[in-house]
């Protein structure tokens, strides 16, 4: 080979290696990346069977219903609709009635939403971002003064 | 007293102006005197800054709530050190501290660059200055810590409780010293660019500062790590979060410079490339800057979401990524191209390192953004979480772990790879017996994780291999062996213990992925788990009051195998009620190299509590070896290459001869 060939050799094998690593991050973005709904939105989405999404809203009021050992169940809500989630595991510290949460998981066979993992945030009056931003779209939101 | 840290930060600014304008006139002139202004200006700036800096701090420890920062983020009852520590654990102190590391940075250019150019010394400087100024700016209009209060309240809102924690007192400052410190290769870049020049003694000077910025953001981003995994209660070390993602970025960009830069230093090419390597890696903090203090992220460092700021910062970061990269699209061609070499040498393996690091990058930066991308133009809301980075950043790593040991062992110029894999035989042969050990021998490990083991002894008996080699150990005299093994030159050691460090990290990683055990359940006082081999006995809870909290402490006790327990592990669950906020404070045994983690959920009402408990093989390695891939970057500075600038000062006619002690 000359020299110019191993160059261009060199510079084809670099170009081939990112034009692999671009595929596999697009691909990846298609399948790995998780929605999020809030419990309304449900109704319009079309969900694949196990899907996995991020389901955000409210704790539903006096939904919270304890199973055996560290099972539980609660609704999630928007005010338009609830959707039961069922969680093993242990609740977030900040997790209460009225308090949005984030839940990331799937709909289980009867319709139930199975989350593996629950999430309410850092401050007192933290709200997830996207939750808030959803509830204020659907003119829900009501500013709360601490 | 405390407008004495207001005007000093304005007085600040005013230095910073001039530091950004009148060296690089002089050095555009051509006049010394202009340009030697650049140094006292900045060690000045930088006194300003420390001293309002000081006086913030001050105004906490004195809990000075005629401040509007300190009433919303101290309280009167709050232990002394984190009072101090909540200096930054806000967003207007946390930019005070950043600018004070910035002209920390600056000044020491100007106290240490003595043997630097004189035009070089001033461009960098003026630089440095142009970023400070931005920053400046930015905190004085958008996020003045000084501002009052009147009437001053009696008592303060008290810090986010997550906060106060000795991780605050750590994580926070060595993650900046490592963020703005890459602001030092960005300027020396910049200041490249105007000069139209650049040569290997650049990357001779620039290789400290990067090391440095380096070494300190390794462990600021392992500090942060740790305090996540102990104080958050989840047990994970890493969640690719984009906070995470943010600090990661410039890592490996870093990590890329740092390598390059070896190529440019030694073999005087990849100018051009290193040149672009040292803005996008700065330009990388920048954005990780605007991630985590504009509020277009919601995470625990979000502290305040005022859009104005939002905007401000990214106009800076427009200004300076757009402005460094438009200069270097107009002055590249002029610079001169280095020279070529063949793909099979320590060139080519650090060409190569390069290739994989900034497409690791680049699929981090996308990852990251591309949730913000799509929710800005079609309004869907996604995450982007573990999954995707599994795909995407997983298959970079594996490949280029396995090629690390090579590098090394490769000569410059041309390498025989052939001749490299007959030396890193034995280090092959060893690995392939952990692989063969742990997947025969140790329960549940999965193909993957025996692989992994294999890896990970891989990078640490290739490092020892490299050291045993360039010592001759098994070659000469056992004598002789030694005294060249302490002969080598620092940066030798230093390689060597960051490859190492490297494999320990990776073999905590598996240890914990691969054969983490988990069990949640209700436990009752006086009850048994059985967890990998270890009887932990629940006690019961106890009520305890600390100075600004409440807590319920969870008491367990390890016990031996008579029954009898060894070890005492207290887990709680506490409430500051300022905040009206509780928190869980993980209770962590480290045994050997591993732990035991025990987080607490809700009490059931009969005294019975939920108890989430891991056991966590090796895991304390992958804090253990960014340590020791610290140690490897601290010694590879006190290299005699870097530190005397000998060989240096014979290209640079105008500087005076002064010794360099950094």
């Amino acid at each position: 080979m000359t020299r110019k060939q191993k160059r261009l050799s060199v510079i084809a094998g670099a170009l081939a290696f990112l034009g692999a690593a671009t595929a596999l991050t697009f691909y990846a973005l298609g399948q790995k990346a998780s929605y999020f709904y809030m419990p309304g939105d449900l109704q319009t989405a079309t969900l694949e069977p196990g899907q996995r999404i991020r389901l955000g809203g409210l704790v539903e009021n006096g939904s919270i219903v304890r199973g055996q050992g560290t099972q539980v169940e609660f609704g999630v809500t928007d005010s338009e609709k609830a959707v039961k989630v069922r969680y093993t595991g242990i609740l977030p510290d900040l997790f209460r009635e009225g308090q949005g949460v984030i839940t990331e998981g799937s709909f289980g066979s009867d319709g139930e939403f199975v989350a593996d993992s629950v999430l309410a945030k850092h401050d007192e009056n933290y709200m997830p971002k996207e939750v808030a931003d959803s509830m204020k779209a659907k003119g829900i939101w009501q500013e709360t003064t601490q | 007293m405390v407008e004495m840290g207001h005007f000093a930060l304005i007085l600040a600014l005013a230095l910073s102006l001039v530091q950004s304008l009148v060296p690089l006139y002089g050095a555009h002139k051509g006049d010394a005197r202009l340009m030697a202004v650049g140094g006292p200006v900045t060690v000045t700036g930088f006194a300003m800054i420390a001293l309002s800096f000081a006086v913030l701090t001050m105004a906490y420890v004195q809990s000075d709530f005629s401040l509007v920062n300190v009433w919303e983020n101290s309280h009167s009852l709050k232990p002394m050190i984190y009072k101090i520590t909540g200096t930054w654990g806000n967003h207007e102190g946390s930019m005070l501290l950043w600018v004070l590391i910035l002209s920390f940075f600056g000044a020491l250019v100007a106290a240490f660059g003595g043997n630097l150019p004189a035009t070089l010394r001033a461009n960098v400087l003026a630089v440095q200055g142009w970023v400070g100024t931005a920053f400046l700016l930015f905190i004085l209009i958008t996020s003045n810590p000084f501002a009052r209060l009147v009437p001053a309240p009696i008592e303060g809102k008290d810090l986010n409780p997550i906060l106060q924690d000795m991780g605050l007192a750590i994580h926070p400052p060595l993650l900046y010293l490592g963020y703005v410190g890459f602001s030092v290769c960005f300027s020396f870049a910049v200041a490249a660019l105007i000069e139209g020049r650049i040569d290997a003694a650049w990357a001779r000077w620039v290789r400290p500062w990067t090391l440095a910025a380096w070494v300190f953001l390794t462990g600021g981003i392992a500090m942060g790590s740790y305090w996540a995994y102990y104080e958050l209660g989840w047990g994970g070390f890493w969640f690719w979060d984009p906070v995470e993602n943010a600090s990661f970025m410039p890592w490996l960009a870093g990590t890329a410079l740092l390598h390059s830069a070896i190529v440019m230093e030694k073999r005087s090419a990849l100018k051009i490339w290193t040149l672009l390597l040292a803005i996008l890696t700065f330009s990388l903090s920048l954005l990780g800057t605007f991630l985590v203090r504009s509020g277009v992220l919601t995470s625990v460092h979000a502290f305040a979401s005022d859009p104005s700021r939002g905007v401000f910062i990214l106009c800076i970061l427009t200004l300076f990524i757009g402005g460094s990269l438009a200069l270097f699209a107009l002055r590249a061609s002029t610079l001169t191209a280095g020279g070529i070499f063949h793909p099979i040498s320590r060139e080519g393996a650090l060409v190569l390192n390069n290739l994989f690091l900034t497409t690791a990058t680049a699929t981090v930066l996308i990852g990251t953004l591309y949730p913000l991308v799509v929710e800005a133009l079609f309004g869907e809301k996604i995450s982007v979480g573990e999954p995707f980075f599994n795909l995407t950043f997983g298959p970079l790593m594996i490949p280029l772990l396995v090629v690390v040991p090579f590098g090394p062992l490769l000569a410059w110029k041309r390498g025989d790879v052939t001749a490299v894999a007959q030396r890193l035989m034995f280090a092959f042969g060893a690995a392939l017996l952990v692989v063969l050990v742990t997947y025969l021998f140790i329960d549940g490990a999965s193909v993957f994780a025996a692989l992994g083991a294999g890896l990970a002894a891989w990078l640490v008996l290739g490092a020892l291999t490299d050291l045993a080699l360039k010592a001759g150990i098994g070659n000469v005299a056992p004598k002789v062996a030694l005294s060249r093994f302490l002969g080598l030159p620092r940066s030798v050691f230093g390689t060597s213990l960051a490859h190492l460090g490297l494999g320990l990290t990776l073999l905590g990683i598996v240890g914990v992925l691969s054969f983490q055990k988990e069990a949640i359940l209700v436990m009752k006082p006086g009850q048994v788990l059985e967890i990998s081999g270890h009887q932990l006995r629940f006690n019961g809870l106890s009520p305890m009051r600390g100075p600004n909290f409440t807590e319920d402490q969870g008491r367990f006790s390890l016990l031996g195998a008579n029954g009898q327990p060894f070890a005492e592990i207290v887990s709680s669950k506490r409430f500051y009620p300022v905040r009206q906020m509780p928190t869980t404070e993980a209770g962590i045994k480290t045994m050997g190299l591993s732990q035991l983690y025990v987080s607490l959920g809700d009490e059931t009402g009969d005294g019975s509590v939920v108890v989430r408990v891991w056991w966590k093989p090796l895991v304390t390695l992958i804090w253990g070896g960014t340590l020791v891939m610290m140690l490897g970057g601290f010694v590879s500075l006190l290299d005699r290459r870097l530190r005397v600038g000998a060989p240096a000062r014979r290209k640079s006619g105008q500087a005076k001869p002064s010794p360099v002690a950094a």
